[in-house]
């Protein structure tokens, strides 16, 4: 599904990854750990078409396209969902509208008509349900006066609604306490399909519990300098980054 | 030559023809005001009021005039049909600066509602205008106003008696229609008495492609009690040049609501001149701009708190693209004695290109000990960050701009009271931003837009 091939990029003329491979099939879940700073969510950032990142070599196909000649958006008609660490809060921009702006531009892009309205809300509403969403904050702007858990369930809403085959879920997990933490992976789990993917940035087991990755990365200084099965996370859990980079002669 | 002698050398040349096909009380006013036009002269830019705009280059060609009122042809309901849906409104229809007679139908007025041309009614009632005639708008305080007092023949007049409550919404389209470059002198007088109560709607339209230069001063008097809702639409399109004066006067425990809403124009100048001078009046003004290419939009306003207990809230918010400039200079004046005032006053901005410029200066001045008062304004650009979750989420670059826009005016649309003014009002922005407006199926050929 995601091939990622030598890839550098940088912000503001700092280099931050130096070399990222990584292959993604269909229906895998992939974690990435590191310290801060190591350069995860840029590796996502460049994935989704961040304009404020610039990719300097190296290649990333999705499903044999080329993504990094994509828009944002197109990636995200072919696919890509990103949940945000920090979910943007827009004022004057109903929840409703700007999700029936985003569903209808990937029907256009696959040469669907708009959804009816009728249908739209009655999808809003099934969905809503998986991360127990309250239905008053369809009526609010999008994330405007949404706490830290609703903001991050909200994230999982959206997911709900684009379904994409592959997502991303930046420090997902991060303020949450443990009931949302559980309503926000069960909910992840419940989209889950044998077709679709996801790469989770996070520093905690916790989440892991419930996901049950196929594969673990440590990213460290933009590079991924270990892969192993779901016990690596546990692992360094326990230990920490050290051995890693002692390791990797880092 | 100088811009001002070409209309001194109007007025003194065409005294009697003005005179003969205008009414007794606009033509008592006349010559005082040439004084103090010729005293004042344009505006230059040195001067505070009118820094932002320069008013003597706007009135330096030579446009026509009608004076001897002759009527142009046309039928208003070919060139608007756009009214707004699910709001039943009384509808007139200005022509320029002439009240269209044949075009009105007539609604179904309160008793003793006057709703008629100006000169008219000054003619047959002249004791519903000499009282208010000129006394808000006074030419000695402003070249506009002198200008207008010294050229206007005819205008609108809204008068609702005492305790008269007018339930429908009064619309009045203002349409500028000519056959040649005009120049039109408008003149407004509104008179809600002690406890009457009045929504009007002024939509302005221009017909023709041709350049207008308008004039219009208005005087609103708001008696005790009383309460207005006033909102003015500006539809035009860029070769149209509007010079607008409107004072308010707002009796004790009187109310009002005021709205302007440009959409489309060339060049615009507003001042708004409201005092409260009776306490416990209250008054809303908000405002909302939506510029483009090279157009040009200046709010001026002033809130004049004279009296205690008085309350006021001014919002204004501009979205600027291309090379359009904008300008606020909004003032409130506290003045000795009007203790326990509450104002607010916000103007914030938008500029969605490097080019477009805005103006901001809100101003208070304030002589009293015991109020709340404060202000407050800001210049943006589109939120990067709000962009691109937007387009993470698939919404292409340009629709989410475009809904960023239209949220950050939705809060000044928001304020209208009327439910279906405001849904229009949010369709007529949706396709302003979208640059659809001049294909409104609505309107005839040309009505709303030859841009």
């Amino acid at each position: 599904m995601l091939e990622i091939r030598d890839l550098h990029a940088s912000i503001n003329g700092k280099e931050i990854l130096k070399g990222v491979n990584l292959t993604v099939r269909d229906g895998e879940v992939h974690v990435l750990m590191g310290q801060n700073g190591a350069g995860k969510s840029t590796l996502s950032n460049v994935i989704v078409g961040h304009p404020a990142y610039e990719v300097t070599q190296g290649s990333i196909t999705f499903n044999g396209k080329d993504l990094l000649a994509m828009k944002p958006e197109e990636r995200a008609h072919e696919g890509i969902f990103l949940s945000f660490q920090q979910p943007v809060e827009i004022p004057g921009v109903s929840m409703v509208n700007f999700m029936r702006s985003a569903l209808n531009a990937k029907r256009k892009y696959q040469g669907l008509e708009p959804m009816p309205a009728g249908e739209f809300l009655k999808l809003a509403r099934e969905k809503r349900k998986i991360v127990e969403l309250d239905n008053k904050l369809a009526n609010r702007s999008v994330n405007e006066g949404f706490s830290g858990g609703e903001k991050k369930r909200n994230e999982i809403f959206q997911m709900a609604m684009l379904e994409p085959t592959l997502s991303i879920l930046d420090e997902t997990d991060s303020g949450l306490d443990v009931d949302a933490l559980r309503i926000v992976a069960e909910g992840f789990n419940k989209l889950r399909t044998p077709q679709t993917s996801a790469i989770v940035i996070t520093h905690y087991q916790r989440l892991l519990d419930y996901l049950k990755p196929d594969v673990v990365h440590v990213l460290i200084n933009g590079q991924i300098v270990k892969t192993g099965g779901p016990g690596l996370a546990s692992e360094i859990e326990k230990r920490g980054f050290d051995w890693i980079k002692e390791e990797a002669g880092l | 030559m100088s811009s001002e002698k070409q209309y001194i050398d109007l007025y003194c040349e065409n005294r009697e023809l003005i005179d003969a096909h205008s009414a007794p009380a606009m033509n008592a006013l006349r010559e005082d005001a040439l004084a103090a036009f010729q005293t004042l002269g344009f505006p230059s830019r040195k001067m505070e009021r009118y820094k932002y705009t320069d008013v003597a280059t706007a009135f330096a060609p030579d446009y026509g005039v009608n004076l001897k009122r002759f009527g142009f042809p046309v039928n208003p309901y070919d060139a608007f049909r756009c009214g707004v849906p699910n709001l039943s409104t009384s509808l007139y229809f200005m022509v320029n600066d002439q009240f269209a007679d044949k075009a009105s139908t007539r609604p179904h007025l309160p008793d003793r509602v006057v709703i008629d041309s100006l000169c008219k009614v000054a003619k047959e009632q002249p004791e519903l205008v000499n009282k208010y005639y000129g006394t808000l708008a006074r030419a000695r305080k402003d070249s506009i106003n002198a200008l207008n007092t010294m050229l206007a023949q005819d205008g609108l007049l809204i008068y609702v008696p005492k305790g008269v409550v007018v339930e429908r919404t009064i619309q009045v389209v203002n349409i500028l229609r000519a056959e040649m470059d005009l120049m039109v002198n408008r003149r407004v007088l509104i008179v809600l008495e002690e406890g009457a109560q009045a929504k009007i709607l002024f939509c302005d339209h221009s017909m023709d492609g041709h350049e207008f230069l308008t004039t219009q001063v208005s005087e609103v008097y708001v008696g005790e009690n009383a309460h207005l809702e006033l909102y003015e639409l500006e539809e035009t399109h860029t070769r149209n040049k509007r010079f607008a004066n409107m004072y308010v006067d707002e009796k004790r425990n009187a109310s009002a609501t005021i709205d302007s809403i440009t959409l489309n124009n060339g060049l615009t100048r507003n001042r708004t001149d409201v005092s409260l001078s009776g306490e416990y009046a209250e008054v809303n003004m908000y405002g909302c701009v939506v510029a483009d290419g090279e157009q040009h939009v200046d709010n001026n306003t002033l809130i004049d708190h004279q009296a205690a207990n008085c309350q006021s809230t001014e919002l204004y918010k501009y979205v600027l693209d291309d090379k359009a400039v904008g300008a606020f200079a909004g003032r409130v004046l506290v003045r000795e004695g009007a203790q326990k005032t509450v104002s607010q006053e916000t103007n914030a901005n938008l500029c969605a290109t490097k080019t477009a410029r805005m103006f901001s200066q809100p101003m208070l001045e304030i002589y009293a000990d015991d109020v709340k008062c404060s202000h407050g304004s800001t210049v943006g650009q589109i939120n990067d960050a709000a962009l691109f979750y937007m387009r993470q989420r698939g919404i292409p670059e340009e629709e989410a701009r475009l809904l960023l826009k239209f949220a950050f005016v939705g809060e000044v649309l928001d304020s209208i009271k009327l439910d279906a003014l405001r849904d229009r009002l949010h369709f007529l922005v949706e396709q302003r931003f979208r640059g659809e407006l001049g294909k409104c199926s609505g309107c005839g050929p040309n009505a709303c837009s030859t841009r």
